[in-house]
C-alpha cells in the first residue's frame, strides 16, 4: 500500500460512511460563525425545529460589521447593527459560545480561533467565510462553506463532500532579507494563478515552510483560497506544538502531551503521491506587490508594470488591459514609483502579533509621508491588540502619524465605516484585490506589513529587503511565536535582533 | 421540508418569459437576515405601485391592479404556470425562499434557470418543465379559476378539462420532494453512524470534544 497525504488521513478520519453516487459524509470538529453567512442558518434551523447537534462544537464571532473605533457608541449603519444584535441573539438563544463586541477576546474569527486554542491539529473545521483555509496552518482541514451548509453541519455536525485531489507545494532554502510568509503566497499565487489550486488541497513543505511560524503558516494558508484550492495545509511539527501550548481551549495540564503526542502523525507518508507537484526556490522570492485586480497579478518590488500587449493569450490579455485601467496604472512603470494615498494594516491575512511587530520594525522613530492620507493599523483581535500594547507597538505607530484600531474586518472588505474613496490607491495587507474590495472605485495593492509600513513611511513602494538596516529574515521567526498574553507580563517587550 | 405529493389548485398564468429573480424577490430584499416572510415582497415591482423596502407593512401598500396575483380569486393559489427560463439572474436562493412563502409549490414552464431549479428542490418547490406547445396551449385554456391537479408519484398533471399530461424528474429528488426530505433530513437518517462515530473518536481524541467556555 502506498503511503498516504496528509490530506488523505484527515479525510479517512473524519469519513462517516459513504454514499452510493461517491460522496462521502464527513465529520466536522469545528464550526465558526460570524454575523454575515449565520442568520438564516438558525432561522432554518428554528423554522424546522432543530436544535444544534453539538453545541461544544461552535464557537461565534462578530467580526465583519463592527466598528473599529468609538465601539462604545455601537454600530451607526442599522443593517449592521442588526446582523450583529442577531448573531447574539441566536448564540443566546441557542446556546452557542460567543465573544460579543465587548468581549476582550474578539476578533476577526481566523485569528481568534488559532489564538483560543479551538482551532487544533486533526480537526475538520468549517466556517461560513471563504479564508477558513487559514486553519490548515495547524495540520486542520478547514474550507469555507455557504449558508445551507452553516445550517446542515449545525444540525447534523456533518457535511456531504467529495474528496479533492493533492497538490503539493515545496519551497526550498532560505528566503532573502525582507521576503514574509506573504511575499511567499503570492508568489505562489501569481504562479499557478487564481484557478491553479481549483480542485485540489495544497499541502505546503519544504524548508522555507518549516522555518515559518505559525503566524507566518497561518498567512500562507489564508491565500490558499486565492490559488483557487479550498483548503490549504502545512504539516505538524514542534512549532504547531508549541504554539498551541497553553492556549484556553487547547487540551490542558496532563491532557497535552497525549494530544500532542497523536499531532505528530499529522505530516504526508514519506511515500504518499500527490496528483501534482509545484516546486519553488526561496531565494527567487522578492518582496511582491499586486498591480492588477485579482492576487495572481503581481511583481517583484524591483519590478515593472507588465505590459499586455507581450501577452500571447487574448483573454489574459484583455483582463490586463482592464485591470490596468481600473488601476490607472502604465505597462512599464517601476513598481517603486507607485504612489500611494492610504495604508491599512490589518485582516485575516497579516494582524497577528507578528505582523504588527514587522510593521512597526520599519516604523520605529519615522513618520507617516506628507502625501499619505490616512494609516489604519487594525490588530486581528482583542488579545493581539492587548499584546501589541504591552510591547508599545501602539506608540511606535500613534507617533508616526497612523491609527490605532479596535480589531475587526475593517478595510479588507469595508464592511464597516473603514474604507477607501473611488480613486483612492491603498497599499494593503489584505488578501483581495478585486474591483471596489476596499470600497467603490478603490484600488488596492497587496503587499505584506513591511512593505505596506515602509510604504506609508515613503509614500511609494519600496524594497524593505534593500532598506537599511535589513529587517528581520524569516527563520528567527520560530523563537518570536507569539505566547498566549495571560502568560506575558506587562511590560515585557519582544527582543528583536539589533541593527 | 413539507412533504410533496398531489396538490389541487387554481393555476396563476404569469404569461412573461426570462422572468428573473431581482423579479421574483428584488436585491433590496436580500440585506434581511431572514429566510422566512418574503412571500408579502414576491414580485415586489410588479405587484404594488409604490417602492418596497425591508420590514414595510405590505397590507397598505397600494396594490397594481393589472397584476395577475392580486386578483382576489389568485387568494392562495398553490401552481404557477410561466414562460421560458424562469429564475434568470443572479443565484440568490431568497428567490426560491419568496415563491415558497406565498404559497407556490409548483412553477410550469417550458425552462427554467439552472441554479434556480436546483434550488427549488432545495425548498420543497416542484419546477416541471414541459414542452413549450404544451405550455401554450394552457395559457390558452386557462381561465380565471381554472384548476388542475399535480400528482408527484405518478409525475401526472391533470387538467380541468380531464386530460393528462406526463412529466420527467429525476429521481432522487423525487425521492425527496414526495417524502419531504431536505438535505439535512436526509444526512440525519445517518444519525446512528454519526453517533458511533462520536462515541469513537470521543474515547480516542477527547480533547476535540472539550466544552468552549
Ligand atoms: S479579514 Fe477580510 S478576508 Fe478575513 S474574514 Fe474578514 S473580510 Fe474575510
Amino acid at each position: 500500500m502506498t503511503g498516504r497525504t496528509l490530506y488523505d488521513k484527515l479525510w479517512d478520519e473524519h469519513r462517516v460512511c459513504s454514499e452510493p453516487d461517491g460522496s462521502s459524509l464527513i465529520y466536522i470538529d469545528r464550526q465558526l460563525l460570524h454575523e454575515v453567512t449565520s442568520p438564516q442558518a438558525f432561522e432554518g434551523l428554528r423554522l424546522a425545529g432543530r436544535k444544534p447537534w453539538r453545541l461544544s462544537a461552535n464557537l461565534a464571532v462578530a467580526d465583519h460589521n463592527v466598528p473599529t473605533e468609538g465601539r462604545e457608541r455601537g454600530i451607526a449603519d442599522p443593517i449592521s447593527r442588526l446582523q450583529v444584535e442577531t448573531l447574539d441573539r441566536n448564540c443566546q438563544e441557542f446556546e452557542i459560545t460567543e465573544f460579543t463586541m465587548s468581549d476582550p477576546r474578539q476578533g476577526i474569527v481566523h485569528v481568534i480561533g488559532p489564538e483560543q486554542g479551538a482551532t487544533l491539529p486533526g480537526m475538520t473545521i468549517v466556517c461560513g467565510d471563504s479564508h477558513t483555509s487559514t486553519h490548515g496552518a495547524f495540520g486542520a482541514l478547514a474550507f469555507g462553506i455557504g449558508t445551507s451548509e452553516v445550517e446542515h453541519v449545525l444540525a447534523t455536525q456533518c457535511l456531504v463532500q467529495r474528496k479533492a485531489k493533492n497538490l503539493l507545494i515545496r519551497v526550498e532554502g532560505k528566503t532573502r532579507p525582507g521576503v514574509s510568509a506573504k511575499d511567499i503566497v503570492l508568489t505562489i499565487v501569481g504562479k499557478i494563478g487564481t484557478a491553479g489550486g481549483t480542485g485540489y488541497t495544497i499541502e505546503f513543505a519544504g524548508s522555507t515552510i518549516r522555518a515559518l511560524s505559525m503566524e507566518g503558516r497561518m498567512t500562507l494558508c489564508n491565500m490558499a483560497i486565492e490559488a483557487g484550492a479550498r483548503a490549504g495545509l502545512v504539516a505538524v511539527d514542534e512549532t504547531t506544538i508549541a504554539y498551541l501550548e497553553g492556549r484556553p481551549f487547547a487540551p490542558q495540564g496532563e491532557d497535552f502531551e497525549p494530544a500532542a503526542q497523536s499531532w505528530r502523525n499529522l505530516h504526508s507518508d514519506i511515500d504518499a503521491v500527490f496528483d501534482a507537484v509545484v516546486e519553488l526556490d526561496a531565494k527567487d522570492i522578492k518582496p511582491q506587490v499586486t498591480w492588477g485586480t485579482s492576487p495572481e497579478m503581481t511583481a517583484p518590488v524591483d519590478g515593472f508594470i507588465p505590459d499586455p500587449q507581450l501577452v500571447q493569450d487574448a483573454v489574459k490579455r484583455e483582463s490586463m488591459v482592464r485591470a490596468l485601467q481600473y488601476m490607472d496604472l502604465s505597462p512599464g512603470m517601476a513598481i517603486v514609483d507607485v504612489k500611494i494615498d492610504k495604508v491599512f494594516i490589518g485582516s485575516c491575512t497579516n494582524a497577528r502579533i507578528e505582523d504588527l511587530r514587522a510593521a512597526a520594525e520599519i516604523v520605529k522613530g519615522k513618520q507617516k509621508a506628507a502625501g499619505v492620507k490616512q494609516v489604519l493599523v487594525v490588530p486581528g483581535s482583542g488579545w493581539v491588540k492587548r499584546q501589541a500594547e504591552q510591547e508599545g507597538l501602539d506608540i511606535v505607530f500613534k507617533d508616526a502619524g497612523f491609527e490605532w484600531r479596535d480589531p475587526g474586518c475593517s478595510m479588507c472588505l469595508a464592511m464597516n465605516a473603514d474604507r477607501l474613496e473611488p480613486g483612492e490607491r491603498c497599499a494593503s495587507t489584505s488578501n483581495r484585490n478585486f474591483e471596489g474590495r476596499q470600497g467603490y472605485g478603490g484600488r488596492t495593492h497587496l503587499v505584506s506589513p513591511a512593505m505596506a509600513a515602509a510604504a506609508a513611511i515613503h509614500g511609494h513602494f519600496v524594497d524593505v529587503g534593500a532598506l537599511e538596516p535589513v529587517s528581520t529574515p524569516i527563520e528567527i521567526s520560530q523563537s518570536a511565536a507569539v505566547q498566549p498574553p495571560s502568560r506575558v507580563k506587562t511590560g515585557q517587550t519582544h527582543k528583536r535582533k539589533k541593527h | 421540508m413539507k412533504p410533496f405529493r398531489r396538490i389541487t389548485s387554481r393555476v396563476v398564468p404569469l404569461d412573461r418569459a426570462n422572468v428573473d429573480t431581482d423579479a421574483i424577490i428584488p436585491k433590496q430584499f436580500l440585506k434581511s437576515i431572514r429566510r422566512s416572510g418574503f412571500g408579502p415582497y414576491l414580485f415586489d415591482e410588479w405587484r404594488y405601485l409604490d417602492h418596497g423596502e425591508p420590514d414595510m407593512d405590505c397590507s397598505h401598500r397600494p396594490l397594481n391592479p393589472d397584476f395577475v396575483l392580486n386578483r382576489p380569486i389568485y387568494w392562495r393559489a398553490q401552481i404557477l404556470l410561466t414562460r421560458e427560463n424562469f429564475g434568470c439572474g443572479s443565484s440568490r436562493e431568497h428567490a426560491p425562499w419568496a415563491l415558497e412563502d406565498y404559497g407556490f409549490r409548483v412553477i410550469l414552464a417550458p425552462s427554467f434557470a439552472d441554479i434556480f431549479y436546483n434550488n427549488c428542490f432545495k425548498n420543497g418547490l416542484l419546477p416541471i418543465v414541459l414542452a413549450a406547445e404544451t405550455v401554450d396551449r394552457l395559457f390558452g385554456e386557462c381561465q380565471p379559476g381554472t384548476m388542475m391537479t399535480v400528482d408527484l408519484p405518478s409525475q401526472t398533471i391533470t387538467t380541468h378539462f380531464g386530460e393528462c399530461i406526463a412529466f420527467a424528474v429525476d429521481p432522487s429528488r423525487k425521492h425527496r420532494l414526495v417524502n419531504g426530505l431536505d438535505d439535512i433530513a436526509l444526512t440525519l437518517q445517518h444519525a446512528e453512524a454519526i453517533k458511533a462515530y462520536e462515541a469513537r473518536r470521543a474515547a480516542e481524541t477527547p480533547w476535540l470534544f472539550n466544552a468552549m467556555n
